[in-house]
């Protein structure tokens, strides 16, 4: 609590009823925010959503200190585990496949999400074991080298073997369904009805917030250090008696593990996969995220997601309707209006605020400045 | 009968062209403080980087404590007992003093990322353990006020006893200290001297590559000294202080008065 509150770090009772409000708060937003019209939920069930990929990437990039560009490719991963695990697509391309499953190829959720955070773990060593000696720019390269591979395996699977479709993807994937809750459709609560937006809604927000407990338990921890060491000084680090290779491992897995949990959750949530949404430009945007909010720090991360992921919604609604009222037409369209404001924030974060728009609080004041000589390393 | 700690024998190291090592070896008594000294390139932290695995020799057997130990990687020498500090301090500079201790615990504690997450009691107890044994160590080395500053901004003799608490923090059976007192001033240097004979005294056996003539002839047990990569002497500081060939090496021989300087 005190690491979104930290002036409550004194005040238990006040930074709990804090949370509290907080709670209240994402409890009855999407209804506040359907008001405007059911778009606006599905913006605040994508923030949910981006804010889990973002806590994911933050644990290579931000704990590990291990420049990952490309990381949407865990995201496809999980997105294509689902897809195909939940659709006709398989059972219409693969006679073994339909005879298997005379009903349909409908997978569990239970079973999907730990499937498509144990693939994409699996592909986040596959990624990591070859870049273990490389940092910086060279680690940035292969990585992005990585998150391409598998788009334009994704874009071209589909022959001779159809096994992803293409660039045409895959439609017809299952809702979310649990405990018979099927979250595709509109559910009466007695009061008021729920349409499906909502439903996403709060089990991303649910999703999130077990993310969220996970990525400070795993910062506060022997492993969470160990990373941080690695960050700062991986030579010291190994002198520590650190295994250097192993954690670092751990970071990438871990990592696309979140990656690959919510890309299951998107595909569920679209209904509909193709290549062309994990592109090299989704991984630089999630990397901005937790760039712009503050990296390596929890609250900051969350931040740069939610604001990063609602900013284009905004620029949607509004960029239209204001270029009609002042000019009469259209002169500029949202999404190049996105990348230019974009490329500004990102200019101006690097001027004035180059540790993030939230970074992680400095510890104490500098004591070199006490009485004495002090001497400069 | 003696009680060996560290036994190192017929180490070389070949960089290129250049042999840095050639047959260099210590014997190190436990509870000794032992001097490593020479001068400038004399392939002092070359080989202290082997015998702590940063470096892997050419040739060499070592032994720690009676069990043949093999320099493969610098976590597996940690793990084995050898905790090491760097000639130009590597901190962890952004983490506090007390996370760089703690940091230092990792080899002796085994929780895993899912005792984290679940915070099970194993996980929760071992975490107050290293906190605690953290704490202890840095009112050892005596910067215990400074536990939450940010490690890049204590002064600089505080992030020597910093790194030298990191160092312990390992459990080392020996503790090698690669030029503890560069850049420091007298007062530091008598302070420093007093937490080494404390750290002899307390727990671990101490090897010191060291420039300053006084603080080693004070405070070693032993010396060898090193030039072009070769053992010239060995023995006890005053016995080494006499040998011919360590003035010739420090001074430069009788036919070259303008030799090469003492470092």
């Amino acid at each position: 609590m005190t690491l979104f509150f930290p002036s409550l770090r004194d005040k238990p009772a006040a930074a709990f009823a804090a949370m509290c409000a907080v709670g209240v708060v994402l409890l009855v937003l999407p209804f506040a925010a359907g008001y405007f019209g059911n778009a606006w939920v599905r913006a605040l069930a994508f923030a949910a959503l981006y804010v889990m990929l973002a806590l994911g990437l933050n644990i290579v990039v931000g704990f590990a200190g291990l420049l990952d560009l490309g990381y949407i490719a865990f995201y496809a991963v999980g997105a294509y585990t689902y897809a195909l695990l939940a659709s006709p697509h398989l059972i219409g391309n693969f006679e073994a496949v339909a005879a298997a499953f005379p009903q349909g190829l409908h997978t569990s959720i239970w079973l999907v999400i730990p499937m498509g955070a144990a693939i994409a773990a699996f592909f986040g060593v596959i990624l990591g074991a070859p870049v273990l000696k490389l940092r910086g720019d060279y680690l940035a390269i292969v990585t992005l080298g990585f998150g391409e591979i598998i788009r334009i395996f994704l874009n071209n699977l589909n022959a001779p073997l159809n096994f992803t479709n293409g660039p045409q993807g895959i439609t017809l994937i299952d809702p979310v369904t649990i405990v018979g809750l099927n979250f595709g459709r509109t559910v009466d609560i007695g009061f008021t009805t729920l349409p499906s937006v909502y439903l996403y809604y709060y089990l991303f927000l649910f999703l999130m917030l077990v993310t969220i407990v996970i990525c400070i338990r795993l910062q506060d921890s022997r492993l969470g250090r160990a990373w941080m060491a690695i960050r700062e000084d991986d030579i010291a680090a190994k002198a520590m008696g650190i295994n250097v290779r192993n954690v670092k491992l751990l970071a990438f897995a871990l990592g696309a593990t979140f990656g690959g949990v919510s890309g299951t959750m998107f595909s569920a949530f679209q209904g509909f996969v193709s290549p062309e949404s994990f592109s090299l430009m989704e991984s630089i945007i999630v990397l901005a995220m937790i760039v712009l909010g503050g990296l390596g720090h929890i609250p900051g991360v969350i931040l740069g997601a939610v604001l990063l992921s609602i900013f284009p919604e905004l620029l949607r609604h509004t960029v239209v309707p204001i270029q009609e009222q002042l000019f009469g037409k259209v002169l500029m369209d949202a999404e190049v209006l996105r990348m230019l404001l974009y490329g500004l924030a990102m200019v101006f974060i690097m001027l004035y605020r180059p540790k993030g728009l939230w970074p992680a609080p400095e510890h104490g004041v500098n004591p070199a400045a006490r009485p004495g000589k002090p001497q400069t390393a | 009968m003696s009680d060996t700690i560290l036994e190192v024998k017929g180490v070389n190291k070949r960089f290129g062209g250049l042999q840095a090592l050639s047959e260099v070896g210590v014997h190190i008594e436990r509870g000794q403080i032992y001097g490593l000294i020479g001068p400038n390139g004399a392939g002092k932290t070359t080989f202290f980087n082997v015998i702590t695995g940063l470096y892997t020799p050419d040739s060499g057997t070592f032994e720690l404590d009676r069990k043949p130990y093999s320099p493969s990687a610098p976590h597996k020498v940690a793990e084995a007992g050898i905790a090491r500090t760097f000639q130009n301090i590597r901190l962890f500079p952004d983490m506090t003093a007390l996370e760089n201790v703690m940091v230092g615990r990792h080899v002796r504690t085994k929780a895993t990322a899912l005792g984290a997450v679940l915070r099970t009691r194993a996980t929760l107890l071992e975490e107050a353990a290293i906190r605690k044994r953290s704490l202890e160590l840095l009112d050892y080395v005596g910067i215990a006020k400074y536990a939450d500053y940010q490690a890049r901004t204590l002064a600089y003799g505080d992030q020597r006893r910093l790194e030298i608490a990191r160092a312990l923090a390992t459990d080392p059976k020996l503790l090698a200290l690669d030029e503890p007192a560069a850049g420091m001033n007298a007062t530091e240097k008598m302070s420093l001297r007093g937490l080494l004979s404390n750290i002899r005294k307390d727990s671990a056996t101490i090897l010191l590559i060291e420039h300053d003539v006084k603080l080693v002839m004070g405070l070693c047990d032993r010396v060898t000294v090193l030039d072009y990569g070769k053992i010239i002497a060995e023995g006890t500081p005053a016995d080494v202080q006499r040998n011919a060939a360590v003035i010739e090496a420090y001074l430069g021989g009788a036919h070259k008065p303008a030799g090469k300087e003492a470092a």
